[in-house]
C-alpha cells in the first residue's frame, strides 16, 4: 500500500535540469535545438545580423523566463517587468558612458542596475498589501510609465529620447581582433567574446530559475499562485514570499537589461524600456506556456526569430507568388505584423495553455506534480 | 452579557477527575476574552469570551449564521477582531497575521475546502509539512530531495487513506476526498490546536466514519486541543467533552454536552422550536 520510495539518483544531466524536464518529445526537440542553435550560432551563421539575433534571443530566455517566475509560478500579474530590464541596461550605459570602457565601470554599472532593480522590485511587491488584482496591474503599468519618462526626462543623465551610446571593455569590443587569422575558421573578436557571455550568463541563469522553481522555495511560490490564502493559513509569510521572488525576477531581468546594453553598445528608453516590449514579454510567457520556464524560453525563440525573420520570408513568397497578382499582396512584407497576429491566433486556438503548457497536458507528462 | 448562561461546569469537573485536574494544572492553551467583530452595525461575533483547555475537544455548535466561522476566524487570524483578545499560551495573538498564528500551532481545516486545487494531492500535504520543517527560504535545493518530508507527506496521507491517489491533482478528487485532504494538510501541520469546520459536511455515510475516527485518534492523545464547529448532533454527542453554543454571536450555554443539550435555549436555538414539541 505503501507507494513511497526514495527518488533514485538523478543522471548529473537531469540534476542539472533540477529534475524538470520540458516533459513532452516536441518540447524537449524544440530546447534542445534551440540550445544548440545558441551554442554554436558564431560557428553556424556567418553574418553579424544572425548573431545578434541569436544573441537577442538569449538575453530575450532570460527576460520571459524571469517573468515567468512572477506570472506563471507566482501569479503576479506586474507590468513593469520592462523597467528592470531597462534599470540594468541603464546602469551599464550611465557608467560606461560616464566613465570610460573599463571593467570596473561596467561592473559598478551593472552591480548597480541590478541591486537597484531588485529594491524596486520589493517595494513594488509591497505594494500588493494595499492593491490586489488588476488594481496591482494597474499601478505596475503606472510605476512602469513613470519609468520611462524619467528616462526621456533626465535627459543629462540617460540622455533622454537619444539614449546614450558608449564603447564597452576592449575584450568585448567589435574592434578587437586578438588573432590577424581565423582559428578554427571562426574569427575571435570582441563581437565573439560578448556573444560567448551573453550565452553563458543567460544559459546560467536559465538553469538557475530551473532549479529555484523547483525548491521548496519554488513550490511555496505556486502555492501562493494556487490559493494565497491557504498557503498563508498553513504559516506562510505570502508577502516575503512573494517580495523575495519579485526581487528575483527583477535581478534577472535587470541582468538581462546588462547584456542587451553590451550587446548593442547603445541604450535607449525604446530599447528596453517601451511597452511593446512589455507586450513582447507578455506574448512570449502567454504562448510558450505559463509555469513551464521552457515555454517562455521557447516562447522568446519564436517571438524574436517571427520579428526578424518574418518580413523577408514575406517577401520571398511575395516575389514567389508574383505572377499571381492576388495572392502576392496578401504576403505583402509590410504587413508583417498582420500575419504575426494570425500567428498568435492559431497558436492561442491550438495550444490554450501555451505550446509546452499544452503538449505536457496532452502528453505522458502529469500536469500536477 | 447579560444573556450568557454557564451551563454547571463545577458539577462536570467533580464527576469527570481526571480532565478536571488536567484542566487545573495546565494553562489554558486557547483562550478569547470579549472577543468581537463588527461588520458595519451587525456585530457577527459579540463578545466572546471563553477558555479551551489543553487535551479537550470543544464542540461549538449554533444555528447558521450564529457566528461559528466567524469566531473560527477570528481563532486562526482570517479575520481581525473589532475589539476583545485571543490568547495563545498566554501570548496576545489578536493581531498577529494567519501565518504567525500557523507557526504558533493553531491549526485549521476550513468549512468550504480550501486546497491547492491544481497541485498534487502529495503537493498540497507536503507543502504544510515544510512549512513547518522551515525549508521554504532553501532556494537551491531541490524539493523532491527532501526524502524525510515525502516519507511524512505519504505517512500523513495514509492516515486518511489517500496514498494511492498522491499524484493526482487535488482538483480531481471527490468531494469527499477533497475533504479528507482538507483533514490531512491540517495533520501534516501537526498543530497544537486542531479547528475542525464542518469536517463530515457533504460526505457520504460511508466515508464519515473514517473521519469520525480520525478526529478521536487526534483526541485519545490528549495533547492536542481541538475545537470542533459541527452540525450533526450524533457526532457532537460523540466526540465532544464540551459544548460552546453561539447564537447571534453570542456565546450563550457552555458545559458538558448532557447538561447543555437540555438546556431550553439551547433546544431553541440550535434544535429549532420544533425540537421543543
Amino acid at each position: 500500500m505503501h507507494s513511497f520510495s526514495p527518488p533514485s539518483r538523478r543522471s548529473f544531466g537531469l540534476r542539472l535540469l533540477s529534475g524538470d524536464t520540458p516533459g513532452h518529445p516536441v518540447a524537449s526537440f524544440l530546447m534542445a535545438v534551440l540550445v544548440f542553435v545558441l551554442a554554436f550560432a558564431p560557428l553556424l551563421f556567418a553574418g553579424t545580423r544572425a548573431v545578434a539575433t541569436a544573441a537577442r534571443v538569449a538575453i530575450f530566455v532570460v527576460l520571459a523566463a524571469s517573468y515567468d517566475l512572477l506570472l506563471g509560478y507566482t501569479g503576479i500579474v506586474s507590468f513593469a517587468h520592462t523597467l528592470f530590464f531597462g534599470l540594468g541596461a541603464y546602469g551599464v550605459a550611465i557608467a560606461l558612458a560616464g566613465s570610460g570602457p573599463s571593467w570596473s565601470a561596467l561592473f559598478v554599472g551593472s552591480a548597480a542596475g541590478i541591486g537597484f532593480a531588485a529594491l524596486l522590485g520589493i517595494g513594488i511587491a509591497l505594494l500588493s498589501l494595499r492593491v490586489r488584482a488588476i488594481f496591482f496591474s494597474m499601478i505596475t503599468l503606472a510605476v512602469a510609465s513613470v519609468g520611462q519618462v524619467l528616462a526621456s526626462q533626465l535627459h543629462d543623465i540617460t540622455g533622454g529620447e537619444d539614449g546614450l551610446t558608449f564603447s564597452v571593455p576592449p575584450l568585448l569590443s567589435p574592434s578587437f581582433h586578438p588573432f590577424t587569422e581565423p582559428v578554427l575558421g571562426v574569427r575571435i573578436d570582441g563581437r565573439l567574446n560578448t556573444y560567448y557571455l551573453i550565452f553563458v550568463v543567460s544559459l546560467v541563469l536559465f538553469l538557475l530559475l530551473l532549479r529555484l522553481v523547483n525548491s521548496p522555495f519554488g513550490r511555496v511560490l505556486r502555492a501562493i499562485r494556487e490559493n494565497e490564502f491557504r498557503a498563508e493559513a498553513l504559516g506562510y509569510r505570502v508577502v516575503v514570499y512573494r517580495s523575495l521572488a519579485s526581487a528575483i525576477a527583477a535581478a534577472m531581468a535587470a541582468i538581462a537589461g546588462t547584456l542587451m546594453a553590451l550587446l548593442l553598445r547603445y541604450n535607449g528608453p525604446a530599447t528596453t524600456l517601451s511597452f511593446s516590449i512589455m507586450i513582447d514579454i507578455l506574448l512570449m510567457v502567454v504562448i510558450g506556456g505559463m509555469g513551464t520556464l521552457y515555454g517562455p524560453a521557447i516562447g522568446a525563440a519564436l517571438m524574436v526569430l517571427a520579428q526578424y525573420y518574418l518580413e523577408p520570408a514575406l517577401q520571398f513568397l511575395a516575389e514567389l507568388t508574383a505572377p499571381f497578382p492576388l495572392l502576392s499582396a496578401v504576403f505583402q512584407p509590410d504587413r508583417w505584423l498582420l500575419w504575426l497576429g494570425f500567428l498568435f491566433m492559431l497558436v492561442v486556438m491550438y495550444f490554450p495553455a501555451g505550446i509546452v503548457g499544452s503538449l505536457r497536458a496532452r502528453g505522458l507528462y502529469s500536469q500536477t506534480r | 452579557m447579560g444573556d450568557r448562561i454557564f451551563a454547571s461546569a463545577k458539577s462536570e469537573k467533580a464527576r469527570s477527575g481526571l480532565a478536571a485536574s488536567a484542566e487545573r494544572n495546565a494553562p489554558a492553551l486557547l483562550a478569547t476574552d470579549g472577543l468581537s467583530i463588527r461588520f458595519g452595525g451587525h456585530a457577527a461575533v459579540d463578545g466572546v469570551s471563553c477558555r479551551f483547555p489543553p487535551g479537550t475537544l470543544t464542540a461549538i455548535v449554533g444555528p447558521n449564521g450564529a457566528g461559528k466561522t466567524t469566531y473560527f476566524n477570528l481563532i486562526s487570524g482570517q479575520l481581525r477582531a473589532s475589539s476583545g483578545e485571543v490568547w495563545l499560551n498566554g501570548e496576545r495573538i489578536t493581531h498577529l497575521p494567519p501565518s504567525a498564528r500557523a507557526r504558533r500551532g493553531i491549526g485549521r481545516a476550513f468549512q468550504l475546502t480550501n486546497l491547492f486545487p491544481n497541485l498534487s494531492v502529495l503537493e498540497n500535504v507536503r507543502l504544510a509539512i515544510q512549512a513547518r520543517s522551515k525549508p521554504g527560504f532553501s532556494l537551491l535545493r531541490l524539493a523532491d530531495d527532501a526524502t524525510e518530508i515525502l516519507e511524512q507527506a505519504f505517512a500523513v496521507l495514509g492516515r486518511v487513506h489517500l496514498e494511492n491517489r498522491a499524484n493526482i491533482a487535488a482538483a480531481a478528487l471527490s468531494h469527499g476526498d477533497q475533504r479528507k485532504l482538507e483533514v490531512a494538510i491540517l495533520l501534516a501541520m501537526q498543530p497544537r490546536i486542531f479547528m475542525f469546520d464542518e469536517p463530515t459536511a457533504g460526505m457520504s455515510v460511508d466515508e464519515v466514519p473514517v473521519l469520525l475516527d480520525l478526529i478521536e485518534a487526534i483526541k485519545a492523545e490528549r495533547q492536542h486541543t481541538i475545537l470542533l464547529v459541527e452540525h450533526k448532533m450524533d457526532v457532537v454527542r460523540r466526540l465532544a467533552d464540551r459544548i460552546v453554543v453561539l447564537h447571534q454571536g453570542r456565546l450563550v450555554a457552555e458545559g458538558d454536552p448532557a447538561s447543555v443539550v437540555n438546556l431550553p435555549i439551547v433546544r431553541e436555538a440550535y434544535l429549532g422550536r420544533s425540537a421543543l414539541s
